[in-house]
């Protein structure tokens, strides 16, 4: 309870300096040595992927979509990791993949933490009418199970990317709302909010000064899972055929379009696949060894 | 409170099927038009909209329609014009036999898995089953279905890729069939079950009577098994009730990979074909489903827990 003290005499005063940047780097720095195996196995691999995804066209001689060969060509020199049913490049393919999936999954979880994050503050700080009404209406999305619901607006509104995004994305705030909600309701109460609220601030400076920075490190960590969970969810609709439409290289319709191999015993249309199960582990390793480091919020001991 | 919450129940599910039917409403344009694409002569338009009774204003559709439904009359598939009942009747019951197959696997499995969690705590086969669940979490259903298959189907050879039951197909046939899909829904549901089962008793051990049980000298599988685990039924009943839910819904992929005729691939295809009132129909089947196990869940919850039966 120290923090929001401070926090009062600094915004009224005007007086404290903020700390010094540097600090803050040499207590990551330590933090990072003391992080245990899983949560630096976590990193260097979200690391690697925001690598692929950057420097996707360096990294390949071929297009994203550009036809090269065969189709289904074994692994050899060239195609390191063969062509697939269009005789496009995988490997190139899959570094593509990279910026397109998780690219839009983690664009499609900054906007749901925008709409979840601001509807969930607004209904913890206005509280009465506001929060009946948006907490009645997340409600009621939440009764209807996510994929099924996304499918439905999906046949609705066609398959588009912008659609895409803007569907999952307010479908998954729901979740981001309850939580929101939750830890500021806590926050809103405390005597710092209520001398902001005397001194006659906007909301705007209520929500974002106030209460967003005592309420970031579980939100910080729920973002980790809902990125995940807004991956698999484009991953799978993009596996069902419905998601990220070609010729754009997607991971999801990767694995769809290539199933045939499988069956041959050939292990390269696993490789996307594995490539969205192994980001998604690193994140919830990162996440975990968040909670932990910042508080006991989701650990069940 | 257990009445307040099936009224809730109730609410939700019409405020559901609000949803669903007014989704297509605010479809951007006419749906006669959509269906029949721009050529149609304003004759064709008219008739079309006849026989949807597009012609009739909204709120007597929706009560129209909603009734229709409770009798088990979905209309027509606009893709083939064929009753929506016929096409799902089978479906359902085989979507129903994978989710109930899957949750006979999972249930006692995950029970099992995660007392034992609990009881060696911190061991190494707690850190271990930790770190699997964790990442079996994190896979896509079709990750773990096409590892299966490679592994049983193609390199080993012992079960089918494909689950393309009929009607006729004998019960053991199916079971045979449905192993791999099964084992996939498992697969997926068993880490949540299992890491709360623990939890449960885990948050039990630190109570008073435990701690007398343990000054007695008791054996830890005792105390677990007898002590900690009735106090912990509730929230894993509830648990367990929430994953049943997901199985239903977790299906779509799963029927999808295997080719299993069940009602995830009904609704894939028809969202593939833009087949609006297919759509509808397994959506809302889909949500009621969902909504009524989650509901049972809530309400086992409050009639195991004495504090919330009898509120103050």
């Amino acid at each position: 309870m120290n923090e929001p003290v401070t926090k009062v005499l600094g915004d009224s005063a005007d007086a404290m300096p903020p700390p010094p940047r540097a600090g803050k780097w040499d207590i990551a720095k330590r933090e990072l040595r003391k992080a245990p195996w899983s949560a630096k196995f976590g990193l260097l691999v979200i690391a690697l992927y925001v690598l692929a995804a950057l420097f996707a066209p360096f990294l390949t001689p071929f297009g994203e979509s550009e036809i090269v060969g065969e189709s289904f060509m074994p692994w050899d020199a060239t195609f390191i990791l063969g062509t697939d049913n269009l005789g496009r490049d995988m490997l190139t393919r899959l570094l593509y993949g990279a910026r397109n999936t998780v690219g839009i999954a983690f664009i499609t979880t900054c906007v749901a933490f925008l709409i979840g994050g601001t509807g969930g503050m607004l209904a913890a700080i206005l509280g009465g009418w506001t929060d009946q009404v948006l907490s009645r209406v997340v409600d009621v999305l939440m009764a209807i199970p996510q994929l099924i619901f996304a499918l439905l607006l999906l046949t609705i509104f066609g398959t588009s990317i912008p659609v895409l995004i803007v569907i999952i994305a307010v479908l998954d705030s729901t979740r981001v709302f309850r939580l929101t909600r939750a830890v500021s309701q806590n926050v809103v109460v405390t005597d710092f909010v209520e001398s902001a609220r005397l001194r006659g601030e906007s909301l705007g400076w209520i929500s974002f000064r106030e209460v967003l920075p005592n309420i970031l490190p579980p939100l910080v960590a729920e973002f980790g899972l809902r990125f995940c969970f807004v991956f698999l969810l484009i991953a799978g609709l993009s596996f069902l055929g419905l998601g990220l439409q070609p010729p754009t290289a997607d991971w999801g319709s990767m694995v769809r379009d290539n199933a045939t191999l499988i069956t041959y015993g050939d292990i390269t249309p696993l490789l996307p696949a594995g490539a969205i199960a192994l980001l998604t582990v690193g994140v919830n390793f990162v996440v975990d060894w968040f909670l932990h480091k910042t508080s006991g919020l989701r650990d069940g001991k | 409170m257990v009445a307040q919450r099936l009224g809730l129940g109730l609410l939700v599910l019409l405020a559901v099927s609000l949803i669903i039917f007014l989704g297509v409403e605010l479809l951007p344009g006419d749906l006669a038009q959509a269906i029949l694409g721009q050529a149609a002569t304003p004759e064709t338009l008219a008739a079309f909209r006849k026989e949807l009774r597009l012609d009739l204003p909204m709120h007597i559709r929706y009560l129209e329609w909603l009734f229709n439904i409770l009798q088990g009359d979905f209309g027509r598939s606009l893709a083939n014009g064929r009753e929506i009942s016929e096409l799902i009747g089978v479906r359902l019951g085989n979507t129903l036999f994978l989710a109930l197959f899957s949750a006979v696997i999972a249930v006692p499995l995950s029970l099992t898995l995660g007392i034992l969690a609990a009881m060696y705590r911190n061991s190494w086969y707690d850190r271990a089953v930790n770190i699997v669940t964790l990442s079996s979490i994190s896979f896509p259903e079709f990750f773990i279905a096409y590892i299966l298959i490679f592994v049983f189907s193609i390199n080993l050879g012992w079960l089918p890729s494909l689950s393309n039951v009929s009607p006729e197909t004998p019960f053991w046939q199916r079971i045979f069939l449905l192993l791999l899909p099964a084992l996939t829904l498992t697969l997926v549901v068993v880490a949540h079950m299992m890491r709360m089962t623990r939890a449960a008793i885990i948050n039990l051990l630190a109570s008073p009577y435990i701690e007398m049980a343990n000054l007695k000298g008791m054996s830890r599988a005792r105390v677990i098994l007898h002590h900690a685990l009735p106090n912990a039924w509730a929230p894993i009943v509830n648990v367990v009730v929430i994953n049943l839910a997901y199985l239903i819904v977790g299906v779509v992929i799963v029927e999808v990979v295997f080719v299993y005729p069940g009602l995830g691939q009904l609704i894939v295809d028809s969202v593939q074909k833009r087949d609006i009132p297919v759509v509808q129909a397994c959506s809302i089947i889909f949500a009621a489903t969902y909504i009524v196990l989650n509901l049972t869940a809530d309400i086992l919850s409050i009639v195991t827990n004495p504090r919330l039966l009898h509120p103050r």
